[in-house]
């Protein structure tokens, strides 16, 4: 009989093993799934993981994984902070939408003025925004003691409806003809979070960077950082060591708020552009997987919220060059996060061969 | 503006189809975290359930085969998760999300050759004589048997909640795991049972909406519910006959809400729109006095050996 | 070098390359939604299979579908030129901007782009004059009804819809001076059961004509529980509802002006142009009116068909007033494409505000 035994100390070779582990499962049972749809195996998995980072145009798709990673990996280290704490903010969608919204309209109340302050006022205003949404089931946690998982999904579902009230009427562009949409900010050049295109840099990116030494620091080096991982692993231990819960709650939730707010501007200020009726495309929630991916981390944060990119690029050029369909790319990440979820097994327990009986 | 023209009656009917999905996902979800088991992939589940059952009343003919494949599928899926959580001890928050990514991209996948047909219709219930009464006729008898058995479903288990021994086994596992094991209960084995029936239940919700609510089968048709099921959960305390009336309450405000914009009422669109989430926050607020909480071990990881 | 410069002589090698080696031309679609749909995405796709179809080996054909509008379209887009597309076509108003982007990048490539208003050298713009078809409709409806209300369930207050509402309000109200429009926004393009429930709730307030502007079966199912009400299949035919509720439907139809389009750039004779085809070029198709339509209401409905088909008739003719009473156009005055392209108004006659 197998059996599992715990490790008394995670195994450090186990950790940095396992990630490579599962990609290869996964480029295995993907190899697999995709013979399966008729393609061949060995092509689909090369254009997937090698073609966006040393094929050909790896010139153009690298930068594109900057472009893609960044938001992912500033929503997941905002969310990092909460989840150790057990503060389930599963609303960073929402919180990223307003964020963009309100960066965008203190930009295109600007408009056309230009001025060096008016992008750090969008920066503010966006950090304010995801802020001020992510205080909402702060508050009504700390005051009523509802629960935050409901409460920051249900003003997600709130926020896409402000976001088309927004595209549709107040933030149209006037010269948009009546479509819906706002004005393009990449035309604005004060309201502009490029830094380089070709580069793929933004002040995204450069904020995504800070996040995570941020983050790096506040979670070892500093007290709170302590009082977080305390109160997430012993939250009777932490009342002891005088941790304020409410105090607690107010601070990771408006961290994390303000961080994918902050997100939301950057890309509707650089890549996206616009506030449009779609302006979001799910980077809240896939954040969350890229945080536990991560296993919280900040390091592996970064690193994950990489390999969720390259999967996203590679995915597409599957799509395009080999007519794979966007299900079967779908079906791919899934696959790599059960891997990658179902092998962490190893960094923490070791199997055994035994006699004994399992519980 | 023409408030006369909504007619309760029909209202209250339409929205019990309304909120089914919803209260059959949300059952199931309810008694997977009662065990102590928080399994974010309803959605993934639900659309899982949604196209087996469409392509089996396809190709068989019958609806019924159709449901029974839908609950069969769901659990199938809720495997997976399984064998994450259960067996390879990993997160139960990513584990979930991982299972919702992967039910959308594979129902897709299965349900490539099925767009654009009519599946056989289910049948509703027509009692000749108490169809027919006034108000109870339609709000009572005339529906199709899954929503009778979505009901059944609810009192069911919270019979077994409340009543039985199995449902005090199950509380116990959520409440405080080892303790439970130290009393010589099988937590992994009753774990797995609780997730594979929050499978089979999201499955019958999803083949609802596939089969009974829009009959069609499209990519990504369960558009969100599974979510809003999985905050029901928690909006019922964890009580069955809460989330019952949690679900006929958000179901209930969104036909509303559409009710009133067809009677012209001038209230803005958007804001109508947002209202059923609105309304369960400041639900949520109200009910907030009701101390009782969430299980103690919901989403903690359980292994033997200490 | 210049991200730029560098995109455009990849490009221009691998057009060398690929010009020397074969002569297929590679045609790219980029898409919004999953090709399962069954409505908008699905449509475009039967189009690129209707090139396929039509030049064989000539053509090679790639797609990229559930395209996320913003920086995600326009990297596919990039994707697709670099690896050889010579013409590609964006299937959605919210590709606008990304199109114009990459298009700027890949002079050599042609880029088609649904349903916008933005062109350049190598960008051209299209979309269907779907309010024909709902000119069409409304005339069935507004002899078709008894209730005399006609339920309309919208997506979004966007232009395209708006003008669909007023095309079918107007010719219900010419052939039939009693008919009030109820209409619903569902603030979604897919959600099958928030349309269910739409069209329930139109229902149940009286509504036995439902129009639809979302894609989905969802609403004749409705229909078709209530028993004695009709709709309209949108986008597809859905036909499979013809023994039913579906009086008839309009529908997309792409393939033509994509085989045109393909054509000109193997031929190298490609230009800018802003087509909105209607009824007479075949985008906007009407699906079979079946016989639960009396027969000199179907042939009425086919005589308007004929007409604007022609030309000879507009749907936006004089004397027509917006909603406030104002006048819009004067006595056989027809509309203008710019004031039709950005609709923003209701006709007289319609009730209730278009959310802002």
């Amino acid at each position: 009989m197998i059996m599992l035994e715990k490790r008394p100390q995670p195994s450090r070779v186990w950790s940095m093993a396992t990630p490579l582990v599962a990609v290869l499962a996964t480029m295995f049972f993907g190899g697999l799934l995709f013979m399966v749809l008729g393609k061949n195996p060995v092509e689909a998995i090369k254009t997937i993981f090698y073609e966006p980072l040393f094929g050909e145009f790896a010139f153009y798709y690298r930068p594109q994984l900057l472009v893609k990673g960044a938001p992912l990996v500033l929503i997941a280290i905002g969310l990092s902070l909460g989840f150790k704490a057990g503060i389930w903010n599963i609303g960073a969608e929402g919180q990223y939408i307003v964020g963009a919204l309100v960066g965008a309209g203190v930009g295109l109340a600007f408009y056309p003025l230009e001025a060096w302050y008016v992008f750090p006022l969008m920066v503010i205003g966006g950090a304010f925004g995801g802020w001020a949404w992510a205080m909402i089931p702060a508050l009504l946690k700390v005051r009523f003691g509802t629960n935050e998982i409901l409460v920051s999904l249900m003003l997600v579902y709130v926020a896409e409806q402000f976001l088309a009230s927004m595209s549709l009427g107040l933030m149209k562009n006037p010269d948009g003809f009546g479509f819906p949409g706002s004005r393009n900010l990449n035309d604005y050049a004060s309201a502009n979070s490029w830094i380089s295109q070709d580069t793929g840099m933004h002040w995204g990116v450069v904020a995504a960077f800070i996040a995570v030494i941020f983050s790096y620091i506040l979670l070892n080096r500093h007290m709170l950082g302590f009082h977080i991982r305390l109160t997430g692993e012993a939250p009777r231990a932490a009342k002891f060591a005088g941790v304020n819960p409410k105090r607690l709650v107010v601070f990771v939730l408006g961290m994390s708020g303000a961080l994918a707010g902050l997100a939301g501007l950057f890309e509707v200020a650089g890549p996206s552009g616009q506030i449009s009726l779609n302006f979001n495309v799910g980077y809240g929630f896939t954040a969350i997987i890229v945080a536990f991916l991560g296993r919280l981390h900040p390091v592996g944060i970064l690193l994950a919220g990489g390999l969720m990119a390259l999967t996203y690029i590679g995915g597409e050029i599957a799509q395009s060059n080999l007519g794979l369909p966007a299900s079967a790319i779908q079906v791919f990440q899934g696959m790599l996060l059960f891997f990658l979820l179902a092998v962490d097994i190893l960094t923490n327990y070791r199997l055994r061969l035994s006699a004994g009986k399992v519980a | 503006m023409d408030l006369t023209s909504i007619n309760p009656v029909l209202l209250v009917a339409s929205l019990m189809v309304a909120a089914t999905p919803i209260l059959l996902a949300a059952i199931g979800e309810l008694v997977v975290e009662k065990a102590g088991v928080l399994n974010l992939g309803v959605e993934g589940m639900m659309i899982i359930g949604a196209v087996s059952g469409f392509a089996i009343a396809v190709e068989t003919g019958s609806p019924l085969l159709g449901f029974i494949a839908a609950a069969v599928g769901g659990a199938l899926l809720s495997l997976l998760f399984v064998f994450l959580t259960q067996v390879a001890l990993a997160n139960q928050v990513a584990s979930g999300l991982a299972l919702t990514l992967f039910g959308l991209g594979f129902s897709a996948l299965i349900g490539q050759s099925y767009v654009g047909i009519r599946p056989p219709a289910t049948g509703q219930l027509n009692i000749p004589f108490l169809s027919e009464l006034d108000v109870v006729g339609p709000i009572l008898f005339s529906h199709d048997l899954v929503l009778y058995l979505s009901i059944a479903i609810v009192a069911a288990v919270w019979y077994m909640l409340k009543f039985t021994r199995a449902g005090l086994i199950l509380r116990a596992v959520g409440e405080n795991h080892d303790a439970a094991h130290a009393l010589g209960y099988k937590v992994v084995r009753i774990r797995i049972m609780a997730i594979m029936f929050g499978g089979a239940c999201a499955g019958l919700g999803g083949a609802y909406i596939s089969l009974v609510r829009v009959p069609q089968w499209t990519e990504g048709m369960t558009a969100g519910i599974g979510w809003i099921a999985l905050a029901l959960v928690v909006f019922a305390s964890w009580k069955p006959w809460r989330v019952l009336l949690g679900a006929y309450l958000f179901g209930g405000v969104t036909v509303v809400q559409l009710n009133l914009q067809a009677a012209g009422v001038a209230i803005p669109v958007e804001y109508l729109a947002m209202s059923p989430y609105l309304i369960t926050i400041i639900v949520l607020v109200i009910l907030s006095k009701d101390k009782s909480s969430a299980p103690a071990s919901l989403g903690r990881i359980f292994h033997a050996s200490h | 070098m210049k991200l730029t410069k560098l995109l455009t002589s990849a490009a221009l090698a691998l057009g060398m390359a690929t010009g020397a080696m074969a002569d297929t031309t590679k045609v790219g679609f980029v898409y919004v939604g999953p090709v399962g749909d069954g409505g908008w995405t699905y449509e475009h796709d039967k189009g690129r299979l209707a090139v396929e179809a039509e030049f064989g080996d000539a053509v090679e054909t790639t797609y990229v579908e559930n395209v996320a509008e913003g920086p995600d379209a326009e990297r596919v887009m990039t994707q697709m030129a670099l690896s050889g597309a010579k013409l590609i076509f964006t299937t959605s108003f919210g590709f606008m901007d990304p199109t114009i982007n990459v298009a700027k990048k890949f002079p050599n490539v042609k880029f088609e782009h649904a349903t916008g208003y933005k062109t350049a050298d190598n960008v051209s713009v299209y979309s269907a004059r779907f309010y024909e078809g709902r000119a069409i409709q409304g005339t069935i409806a507004g002899r078709m009804t008894k209730s005399n209300v006609i339920g309309y369930i919208g997506s979004f207050p966007i232009p395209e819809v708006i003008r669909g509402i007023n095309s079918a309000y107007i010719h219900a109200k010419k052939v039939n001076p009693d008919v009030t429009f109820k209409i619903v926004w569902v603030y979604t393009w897919f959600d099958p059961a928030k349309e269910t429930d739409a069209a329930k709730a139109l229902i149940e307030q009286g509504a036995d004509v439902i129009l639809q502007h979302t894609d989905s079966t969802s609403v004749l199912t409705a229909a078709a529980e209530a028993g004695n009400v009709i709709g309209f299949g949108q986008a597809s035919d859905m036909a499979e509802y013809a023994d039913g509720p579906r009086v008839s439907s309009i529908i997309d139809n792409w393939a033509p002006y994509y085989i045109e389009r393909t054509r000109a750039v193997i031929d190298g004779t490609w230009e800018t142009v802003n087509t909105w085809d209607g009824i007479g070029r075949g985008m906007v198709g009407i699906g079979e009116i079946t016989d639960k339509v009396p027969a000199d209401v179907k042939a009425e409905a086919l005589a308007l068909k004929a007409s604007i088909a022609s030309g000879e008739y507009h749907p936006f003719t004089g004397p027509i007033n917006k909603q406030d009473g104002s006048v819009w156009l004067k006595d056989g005055e027809t509309a203008d494409d710019g004031t039709l392209a950005g609709m923003g108004f209701y006709v007289e006659g319609i009730e209730g505000d278009i959310p802002s």
